[in-house]
């Protein structure tokens, strides 16, 4: 655990000296809190002391930005050959998976740490429904993980940044979109395996403050699949 | 801590970009690993640091394989790639940290140990910059500081001195030579004069094979079936001192160059020399040049790897 904590800091250490996280803090404030205290539904719509449409917005942007942060993590050591150079020390594939996705997700949970604000001015407002903003938190915090594992699958399969981020963009898509929109269409055993992977409905109850083991399954295996995946490909370095 | 090697082949799709090798390296041995592009020192490299795997054959480094246990192996390495890739947004120091937790380096001996590699390296004068500020020679000396902060007790060097300027090169060989005393050290170069200033041994690799593995010493012995002899004699007619040249005893070609410049093509053995100073000293010829340029480094090289 220790090399793979040593790992984490230095990538995360990384996003703060290239000003991805800075950039990354600045946008994802912005454009939830736009989207959540000013324009369209917003918390004021709702007639309530609830967080709901924060966590819709959340949704969406955290899809986005997850890839940008992941496109790097791999490809770009592959691409300057710093690979070689973790790879030859005496760490195993998985702690460097591993290190990486632990800086992903440290990341954007400090980019939900700041949405606190959101939560305190709620909460002076009305009743809140405590554990309701608490499991929605936590099915963002899992739907990051779930895309910060693909993300890394993606960009440990090219040595090209922005391949790694349409990569990672098709297959979030797939489980953002498509695999609900396909389900709502098809009937049947296909219809409900489909719909069990969209990331929506997972997401929807979760973040109505409903945890079911099911879901919670579901985002880590989701995870683990990313995750195995990537290292799996490191480790294929020698056989190809 | 050795490395031995034992029939060593890895092929690129139809390609053996290293095709049956063996070799062993002892303990306080400095091996200079020497080829063409392309002829298969980095893969080899790789393969040892167990970053590709082989196709066939085996390597063990202090009697552990490296592909049965990486990880015992990698510890006690350090590796150098080539290009000497290094994560240009760090400073020096928290580099050398990195690399030091990574590798294992017991917590209370880190600050130890970098201040150690910052003396040896010569990088105090730019222990705070960022890696991508430094200049190609600190670069590389960082690079070097990377791979020697765990204290390795094998070092797989890749081209260490490519890029750098001719006081940069002395002192990189002085380091490695240092260095080579009590480690076991492979690296690669094809800059010749360089592995005859810090080798013990040399193994010139082309096509994937070994082509010569020796001494320096024993590579220009065994080249040396054709010694040259060059002489100059003045102010006497060429065509008398030729036919007394070629009647020495020994002597089997003899070349004409401008103003009284002969070449001899001899045994490789001092008699000849010592005849053709006998022979102008009986005759009162003025002997200005008798020399013997050797076989150079470089000739051998190309002998070997061009057929």
């Amino acid at each position: 655990m220790g090399k793979t904590w040593t790992i984490a800091l230095k990538e995360l250490a990384s996003f703060f000296d290239s000003l991805m996280a800075y950039i990354l803090l600045f946008v994802f404030l912005g454009i939830s809190g736009f989207f959540t205290w000013w324009y369209g539904a917003d918390v004021f719509m709702a007639g309530q002391a609830e967080l709901a449409s924060f966590f819709s917005i959340a949704y969406w942007t955290l899809f986005f930005f997850i890839p940008t942060l992941t496109m790097r993590t791999l490809a770009e050591e592959r691409r300057t050959g710093t690979l070689d150079l973790l790879l030859t020390k005496a760490v195993t594939d998985r702690q460097v998976v591993l290190g990486k996705f632990i800086a992903n997700l440290m990341l954007i949970a400090l980019a939900l740490l700041c949405t606190l604000p959101y939560y305190l001015t709620i909460v002076s407002i009305g009743d809140v429904d405590h554990g309701a903003v608490i499991c929605g938190y936590l099915a963002l915090l899992l739907m990051s993980a779930s895309y910060i594992g693909l993300g890394i699958l993606a960009s440990s399969l090219t040595q090209n940044q922005l391949v790694a981020f349409l990569i990672a963009l098709l297959i979030g898509t797939s489980f953002h979109l498509l695999f609900g929109i396909v389900a709502s269409a098809a009937t049947g055993a296909v219809g409900e395996v489909l719909g069990f992977l969209g990331m929506g409905t997972h997401f929807d109850s979760m973040s109505r403050g409903v945890v079911d083991s099911r879901d919670v399954i579901y985002f880590l295996s989701l995870t683990a699949a990313g995750l195995m995946g990537a290292e799996l490909r490191l480790a294929k370095r020698g056989l190809k | 801590m050795d490395i031995r090697i034992e029939n060593l082949s890895k092929h690129y799709g139809p390609q053996a970009a290293v095709d049956g090798i063996g070799f062993s390296v002892n303990t306080g041995e400095v091996l200079g690993f020497l080829g063409p592009n392309g002829a298969g020192k980095t893969t080899t490299m790789k393969m040892i640091c167990g970053l590709v795997a082989p196709d066939q054959g085996t390597i063990r480094v202090g009697g552990h394989s490296v592909l049965k246990e990486p990880q015992i192996v990698r510890r006690h390495i350090g590796y150098l790639p080539e290009n000497n890739p290094l994560y240009e947004d760090m400073p020096v120091l928290d580099h050398l940290r990195f690399s030091a937790k990574v590798q294992g380096v017991p917590e209370g001996r880190i600050q130890e140990r970098i201040a150690e590699m910052v003396r040896v390296c010569g990088l105090d004068a730019e222990k705070h910059k960022r890696v991508g500020e430094l200049s190609k020679g600190y670069r590389q000396r960082v690079g070097l500081a990377q791979a020697m902060v765990h204290d390795p007790e094998v070092l797989i060097l890749d081209e260490p001195t490519t890029g750098l300027d001719p006081n940069q090169i002395v002192e990189i060989r002085e380091l490695i030579k240092e260095v080579g005393r009590a480690k076991t050290v492979i690296f690669s170069t094809h800059i010749l004069p360089e592995v005859e200033a810090t080798c013990d041994r040399i193994l010139i690799i082309s096509k994937g094979r070994i082509v010569a593995h020796a001494s320096p010493a024993d590579l220009r012995r065994q080249a040396q079936g054709r010694a040259v002899l060059n002489v100059r004699v003045e102010e006497v007619d060429v065509s008398i001192v030729y036919s007394a040249l070629a009647g020495l005893p020994g002597v089997d070609l003899v070349e004409t160059l401008a103003q009284g410049g002969f070449i001899l093509q001899c045994a490789p053995d001092m008699a000849v020399a010592r005849s053709v100073s006998a022979l102008c000293a009986e005759r009162h010829w003025p002997l200005t040049e008798l020399h013997s340029p050797g076989t150079r480094l470089e000739d051998i090289f190309r002998d070997l790897t061009l057929n």
